[in-house]
């Protein structure tokens, strides 16, 4: 029923802005056309899945089928045909592949390109391990004996089903069940792959870990599933990383992310969304809906979200957090770069639910060329979360005359206790900031950039050091050509 | 044989339909230094900013000459790169960017242009505190976003580094209408005075002769409605802080 293509076409990567636009030449085992209860089979088969999970697949599928695509964000965009999708393809190898050196060498050549070495003893001298995943698989994860020596799991979601059924069974599609929103039941229906992680007890994690989400095939949705549980007392830092080749045609990645964090444990999510914006007419680039949320479910846990933003035709993601906890913490700090004629709607979600539950939101959104952006945030407290606290901040940065930006937060609070504060600027890079830089000697694009990199600081400086310099990097990349 | 460094020939500008400069003529050769002195509101300021390619004034007619090159055609970095210096009155606030980080642009892009090899952090960071220690400026200021939350003084002694730091061949220091913190100013003028040599230039700007009691000038003219209505030496700044402005603007 699969069938076998190759894919020769080559993008043209001379002049362009996107390094990340080739395409990897690699034969591969995909699904055909289109979204049925008999794909969903074949995704489950070709995983080799247990029962239980076939059937959660085929409940999401036939509650998706009974959802409308939502329309209330800030977005246009040409309506998605979802029979003309691909929903599974995987790089071609005769059997899985048990160590590194078993892996296609051109699979491990792309990842090279990207900047990601996956020979273990090149990976910054064990400081990060990784799990890439091409398509709808993953191809590779790094250091996984070293991390369990100290009990860390951190495998392909498609094996943690199987060794690991009971930890999997038991919390994914807990924190975002199916039944949430409607990319997140397509999701929940078709995932093929993803990073599981595990941290047990009292375990800090001994290194970063890290995903790198790589779309290659033409017409292929990626729906990957991430799921991440630290148990009480544990500490983890998680670092995940998005590219895809340079298509006229738009494609479509629809992600989950679920984190669970128990009494005492504390999470760091850092992503760098980089997947390809489109050119700067607009055409192609992918489309970017991604659910992502923790729950800080004991006493004392702590997540805290930075995400940098820069890639994508359309985003539609608000990483949340739902403080069920006494004394819970969660964070959020954004930075959402659009330029040309990218869009994005983008926040956050603090669910206050526990006694003294604290949150805080650093919102930095820059917008260029004709491109239009939207915070949209919500802060709930709940009648029994005692002490809430809030801190909301939304700064927005607008270059040139021809973008847009939008702050929509929206506050419900039901406990008369509740300190929230809100701030909000929305501002232009000044004529005077770019005076003084370029009378010292400073090049109009390179003052942007300054200016730009200082405004977003206080983000930045939550991500870790070498993904913090690479995400500079990036926003330069955006920016280029915004100005003049 | 004196080489002519800035060569300003009947210099016409407006902002939007206001004409403010009308006609402006001055050279000033290697080593000079000359103040330029006049009422408030008679668009001293403007001099400097078109000096520099300020957006937002339109050049309507004359030429300035900068060694040589003409100076109106240039970028606004090109002119920076080319060793032109403002010292500003009210330097602007860029938040998030520290004094270091900003300063390391500006040398390095002066120093590309000059085609000398950039400096590394560390070459770099030294460089910026011993000439901060010659200013008495603290190396904590160094780590500070660029003139967030500064005192006037503080700013004043910023200015005063990136001209150490940056090393340029004419500078303009304007203070055309500004209550001066004298201390600061002190500050700014020694650091001034160090960079005079037989090939620096410089034109200070400003309404009141104490700031020419630290910046002893070559020479003086007093600039009213967008010209020079009259020019000496350093008694004429002192002739004007006796007798005001007045005498001069009756004349024309």
């Amino acid at each position: 029923m699969t069938t076998e293509q190759e894919k020769p076409e080559i993008a043209d990567e001379s002049g362009d802005k996107y390094k990340y636009g080739f395409v990897t030449d690699i034969a591969s085992d995909t699904a055909p056309k289109g979204l049925s209860e008999d794909i969903i089979r074949l995704i489950s088969q070709k995983k080799g899945e247990p029962d239980w999970l076939l059937e959660r697949r085929l409940e999401a599928f036939r509650f998706w089928q009974k959802l409308k695509e939502p329309t209330w964000a800030k977005l246009s965009y040409d309506k998605i045909d979802y029979q003309d999708l691909y929903y599974y393809s995987a790089p071609k190898q005769k059997v899985a592949p048990k160590s590194l050196d078993e892996v296609d060498p051109e699979l491990l050549k792309t990842y090279e390109k990207l900047g990601i070495p996956l020979k273990e003893q090149e990976v910054l001298s064990g400081v990060v391990a990784v799990d890439a995943v091409f398509d709808s698989v993953s191809v590779a994860t790094t250091y996984r004996a070293k991390l369990a020596e100290k009990g860390v799991i951190f495998c392909p979601i498609s094996e943690a089903v199987k060794e690991y059924p009971e930890l999997v069974k038991k919390y994914l599609g807990s924190v975002v069940p199916y039944t949430d929103n409607f990319f997140a039941a397509l999701n929940s229906a078709v995932f093929t792959d993803g990073s599981f992680v595990y941290i047990p007890k009292g375990v800090r994690c001994p290194m970063e870990l890290s995903t790198y989400f790589r779309i290659n095939a033409q017409n292929t949705g990626q729906f990957e599933r991430t799921l991440i549980v630290a148990d009480e007392g544990s500490y983890v830092s998680y670092l995940e990383g998005c590219t895809a080749p340079q298509r006229d045609e738009n494609q479509l990645h629809a992600a989950i992310v679920e984190i669970v964090v128990l009494k005492d444990a504390e999470v760091k999510y850092s992503t760098v969304q980089n997947w390809y914006p489109g050119d700067k007419d607009g055409k192609g680039g992918v489309y970017n809906f991604v659910t992502k949320r923790a729950a800080c479910r004991g006493a004392n846990s702590k997540v805290s979200w930075t995400q940098v933003e820069t890639g994508s035709a359309i985003t539609w993601k608000y990483p949340s957090c739902i403080l069920q906890g006494d004394n819970s913490v969660g964070e959020f700090y954004s930075v959402a770069i659009t330029n040309n004629r990218q869009q994005a709607d983008t926040g956050t979600k603090m669910i206050h639910l526990g006694r003294n539950t604290s949150s805080k939101i650093i919102s930095k959104g820059i917008s260029a060329g004709r491109s239009n952006q939207t915070y949209r945030g919500l802060v709930k407290v709940s009648p029994n979360a005692a002490n809430a606290r809030n801190y909301s901040q939304c700064d927005s940065l607008l270059i040139g005359p021809d973008c847009g930006s939008h702050t929509i937060p929206y506050v419900e609070n039901r406990n008369k206790t509740a300190k929230l504060e809100h701030e909000a600027t929305t501002s232009k890079i000044s004529e005077e900031q770019l005076f003084y830089c370029q009378q010292r000697g400073i090049g109009e694009e390179e003052a942007v950039s300054l200016i730009v990199n200082g405004f977003c600081k206080e983000v930045m400086q939550h991500l870790p050091l070498e993904f913090a310099i690479e995400a500079a990097k990036l926003i330069n990349i955006s920016l280029e050509g915004s100005v003049g | 044989m004196k080489t002519p460094l800035l060569e300003i020939e009947d210099l016409c500008a407006r902002v939007a339909d206001k004409e403010i400069i009308k006609g402006f003529n001055l050279t000033i050769n290697e080593g000079e230094v000359h103040a330029i002195m006049g009422p408030n509101g008679a668009g001293k300021s403007t001099l400097s900013h078109v000096l520099c390619g300020k957006p937002g004034y339109e050049i309507t007619a004359g030429t300035v000459r900068y060694k040589g090159k003409n100076l109106l055609a240039m970028a606004p970095e090109e002119r920076a790169r080319e060793g032109i210096f403002l010292i500003m009155q009210y330097p602007v606030e860029i938040p998030g960017v520290p004094v270091t980080t900003f300063l390391k642009h500006a040398v390095n892009a002066i120093r590309q242009h000059r085609n000398e090899p950039e400096l590394d952090t560390m070459e770099f960071i030294k460089l910026l505190r011993e000439e901060g220690k010659k200013l008495g400026i603290n190396p904590d200021m160094l780590k500070r976003p660029i003139n967030v939350g500064f005192s006037g003084g503080e700013k004043k002694r910023l200015e005063a580094l990136q001209l150490a730091v940056l090393k340029p061949q004419f500078s303009i220091l304007d203070e055309a209408d500004s209550g001066l913190d004298v201390d600061a100013m002190k500050v700014v003028a020694e650091a001034i005075n160090a960079e005079r040599t037989e090939h620096n230039a410089m034109l200070v700007i400003t309404h009141y002769q104490r700031l020419l009691k630290d910046i002893v000038p070559d020479y003086v003219h007093i600039y009213a409605d967008g010209h020079i209505v009259a020019s000496g030496n350093k008694d004429l700044a002192r002739e004007v802080e006796e007798q005001g402005y007045a005498q001069f603007l009756k004349e024309k």
